[in-house]
């Protein structure tokens, strides 16, 4: 282990402990700064909301429930994969952990398919503001903002998903050649906080787009 | 074991070892050139805006240009020179030295992020040769939306990208001052430069993510028309004001706090004290950082925003004056009864305390809510925040910078010359800005090239004020370069200050220290009794 | 038991090793909730639909935190680091409605 430890530790740090958790802290601190990235768009969404309830209303009514939920389980599903994952180079198990993060990224694909799938079908009704937009006369005046929002949203979302497949070839690769020990696996643990953090945002998109407010304005 | 080990400046020679260096004070000096470039670039633009208002005709730049000349010298200067300033230069050299520390935590991510500002500068650079932009720093809905024609989104990106690099940078401070410290190194014996920049790191993490999602809404906006800041389908425009405030406020606090633990730093070394009320100035550097979220809504009170918001942030915004009074007050404690020399750095940050005092009073006035829609929008704002942002920032990284520019690059700066520079730079900021204060009082509206008749004699002594300011800085800009060459050799600790970072060699070597300090002091600790002189 | 072997010999070494089962219970536990939430929305409850969505969001939320990314098993310093954003975003939330929950329509207009 020794000859690998100095290996892996890098000049400016006395012990790998130190080194995860100053990595670890830092990505936490990072993660921070992707909570108010999101935390804007939930702002404009929140404001808007207040603003124009019925739009929403009606925005919220015409997104498939059924692909949604099915893909909130796919999320779910990957972020246990991820967490399997993280606990195999816990145990200094690479290729184990590689495969889970196989098994992750085939989760995100199917994910990201179905969000696919999803976007078409506003294409093909016409409700992407900007590019194809025809709501309909009985459409409220303001849906344009519920679907502008309802992209951008979804849209950082799947990047921040790319973003993670891209990653996780990388690591993948390493623990499969047995780049990580048991003292020294911080790269998959920081893979994992940042897919659980994408987990995170889904499970509240979720609910703010495709549930809330279905039965109209009460107030 | 007999030779010293070379320096981070020797060693390694060539462009690679430079572009490629994962040293944080190599990095530090690449943001020096950086940061350089754009503070005379921002210059040059706030040259040729004080040139038009020299007379009351729009005599040199048709009103479109002179749209564009303002809004270039703000970008310019508040997000790649204010901003990345202290913290990237100053900093980056610093803390992992101040820390005992070998690097910060994460050199590679430091690397980075220095490239990630370069690119961003390039793309608000582009964006100013294929034409400018004329929107105002601040990028307000509907001008940079729906009514834009300039490069709204290439200067836009720029500052989108160029937010990684803060962000990043935030990260590994945060990680860095956490995790690195020397043994021994308590959180209250750390100098109160640290605790400035931890404060600084939150914001960046806290606040720059916001300002990166709105710039993208804005571009969505811009590109496809969704209606999101567009009253007319919908959106509104003040939306826009909260979620840019919501950073830009806090960014003045990323562009103040390094300042003043700069200046903690040179008070304490030039008066030979203890800093009075360590712990007060340490906590109200966090109290600044947290009010300092809370206020965005005072740039916003004749905005349509409600009036009894208004009273909330005008309520809050009182609050800030609490925590830099603290500073301000104690440093003067610490000048009482030490033993104060008036070294350039020095100089420069007792121009700061008076400059700063002046700048956050002011502040005062526009947070209260019936002054503000007097002078909203007048000269009278641009006087306050240039007393905060020249006054106070740029004093500080010049005072930060002559303090620690033989540590960094190992050479003296000519003493005489660069007192002679400080007072020419004080004179010429006041000459420059106090005028303003009453042009803005009498009611000569910012953002306009033309102004009536009887503005016209405090508008010349502005110009003119300008232009000893401008003479101040190229001064600064011969004599530090030539020091490197000519300048005398500096020693470990030339004066006699306190602080991990004079321990060791002038510039230091790759590694920082010989071997890894332990500390067992206080901040700031003198080993002998003062001398008292009655 | 199997897993009791497992997770003292575990401890010793590098952080926190995790029976499988508190991984898959929370696993289940996400998924049940997914359906939960999901199911509630097709009942009119008024205005308590909203609450039950944040409520069962917030819940999975603090479940992912807590075991999927350790929190649970980590320093205070990380447990204050896993808030702060959230804190930060209430306030931001707070201070924003301030101004269009308090709109009053200028008189003449519209």
């Amino acid at each position: 282990m020794s000859s690998r430890t100095e290996g892996a530790l890098a000049h400016h740090f006395e012990t790998l402990e130190q080194q995860a958790e100053a990595g670890a802290l830092g990505m936490w601190a990072f993660l921070i700064q992707e909570v108010m990235f999101f935390g804007g768009l939930f702002t404009v969404y929140l404001v808007y909301r207040t603003l124009h309830p019925a739009a929403f209303v009606q925005g919220s009514a015409h997104l498939p429930i059924d692909l949604g939920t099915l893909n909130t389980g796919v999320l779910i599903g990957s972020s246990l994969t991820m967490a399997l994952a993280v606990r195999g180079a816990q145990l200094g198990r690479g290729k184990n952990a590689a495969l889970f993060i196989l098994a992750t990224m085939l989760l995100a694909c199917v994910f990201l398919g179905i969000k696919g799938l999803e976007y078409s079908h506003k294409w093909h009704d016409q409700l992407v503001p900007g590019l194809n937009w025809n709501p309909g006369p009985d459409a409220d005046a303001h849906l344009n903002l519920f679907y502008a929002l309802y992209f951008v949203m979804t849209g950082c979302h799947a990047l921040h998903m790319l973003i993670g497949l891209a990653l996780m070839v990388v690591v993948a690769r390493k623990a499969w050649r047995g780049g990580y020990s048991p003292g020294n696996f911080l790269g998959v643990e920081c893979l994992g906080l940042y897919w659980h953090f994408v987990d995170l945002v889904w499970i509240f998109l979720f609910p703010l787009l495709y549930l809330l407010g279905r039965h109209g304005p009460h107030s | 074991m007999s030779q010293k080990p070379p320096t981070y400046l020797g060693g390694e020679y060539g462009m690679r070892s430079w572009l490629l260096t994962l040293d944080h004070k190599r990095i530090a000096l690449l943001y020096l050139l950086g940061v350089t470039f754009f503070f005379l670039l921002g210059g040059v633009f706030a040259v040729l805006v004080r040139l038009e208002l020299l007379t009351p005709a729009g005599d040199l730049f048709q009103s479109e240009t002179y749209n564009k000349l303002f809004t270039l010298h703000g970008v310019f200067m508040v997000f790649f020179f204010l901003i990345p300033g202290i913290p990237a230069v100053l900093g980056n050299f610093l803390l992992p030295l101040m820390i005992g520390a070998k690097d910060l935590a994460f050199p590679r991510i430091n690397l980075l992020s220095w490239y990630i500002y370069m690119v961003g500068g390039l793309f608000t650079l582009y964006a100013m040769l294929a034409g400018g932009v004329d929107t105002g720093w601040t990028f307000y809905t509907p001008y940079s939306s729906t009514y834009a024609n300039s490069h709204v989104i290439a200067a836009a990106l720029g500052i989108f990208v160029s937010g990684f690099s803060s962000i990043l940078t935030g990260v590994n401070f945060i990680a860095t001052i956490h995790k690195l410290r020397a043994p021994g190194l308590s959180w209250f014996r750390l100098p109160l430069f640290v605790w400035a920049h931890y404060a600084t790191s939150l914001i960046m993490v806290l606040g720059t993510p916001v300002v990166a999602i709105t710039i993208l809404l804005v571009a969505v906006e811009r590109l496809f028309h969704v209606g999101l800041f567009d009253p007319a389908l919908g959106g509104d425009p003040i939306l826009f004001q909260h979620l840019f405030w919501f950073y830009s406020h806090p960014a003045v606090y990323i562009m103040i706090l390094p300042a003043m633990g700069v200046i903690s730093e040179v008070i304490a070394c030039f008066s030979q004290k203890r800093i009075f009320g360590y712990k007060f100035v340490a906590f109200s550097s966090l109290a600044i950082a947290v009010l300092g979220f809370l206020v965005w809504g005072h740039h916003m009170f004749v905005s349509g925003q409600s009036l009894y918001a208004g009273v909330v942030f005008s309520l809050l915004s009182f609050l800030v004056a609490i925590p830099s009074a603290v500073k301000v007050f104690n440093w003067i404690a610490t000048l009482y009864r030490g033993s104060i020399s008036f070294e350039a750095p020095m100089l420069y940050a007792l121009g700061f305390i008076g400059l700063f005092t002046i700048g956050g009073l002011t502040g005062l006035f526009l947070a209260t809510l019936a002054v503000d829609v007097h002078v909203h929008d007048t000269y009278f704002v641009v006087a306050h925040f240039h007393f905060v942002m020249v006054g106070g920032t740029v004093m500080a990284y010049l005072a930060g910078l002559h303090f620690w520019w033989p540590k960094m690059l190992g050479r003296l700066y000519p003493e005489t010359l660069a007192r002679i520079t400080a007072v020419i730079i004080f004179v010429g900021f006041n000459l420059t800005f106090l005028p303003q204060f009453v042009l803005g009082y009498l009611g000569m509206p910012r953002r306009y090239h033309v102004y009536p008749l009887e503005f016209q004699v405090l508008n010349v002594l502005s110009t003119a004020g300008a232009s000893i300011l401008g003479l101040g800085f190229a001064m600064t800009a011969v004599y530090l370069p030539w020091s490197l060459r000519y300048g005398k050799k500096a020693t470990p600790n030339p004066f006699d200050a306190r602080g991990l970072e004079w321990t060791t060699t002038s510039p230091p070597m790759a590694h920082n220290f010989e071997e890894v300090p332990v500390v067992s002091t206080e901040a700031y600790e003198r080993d002998e009794p003062e001398v008292v002189h009655v | 038991m199997v897993l009791i072997h497992e997770q003292a010999s575990l401890m010793s070494e590098h952080g926190h090793v995790l029976p499988l089962r508190i991984y898959f219970g929370v696993f289940f536990a996400l998924l049940a909730g997914t359906a939960l939430t999901s199911w509630v929305a097709t009942i009119d409850l008024g205005h308590l639909n909203d609450a039950v969505a944040l409520a069962i969001a917030g819940t999975k939320a603090a479940l992912v935190i807590l075991f999927f990314m350790h929190v649970r098993y980590s320093s205070k310093l990380i447990w204050v680091f896993s808030l702060a954003g959230f804190v930060w975003l209430v306030l931001f939330f707070v201070l924003i409605l301030a101004d269009y929950e308090t709109r009053v329509p200028v008189q003449g207009w519209g």
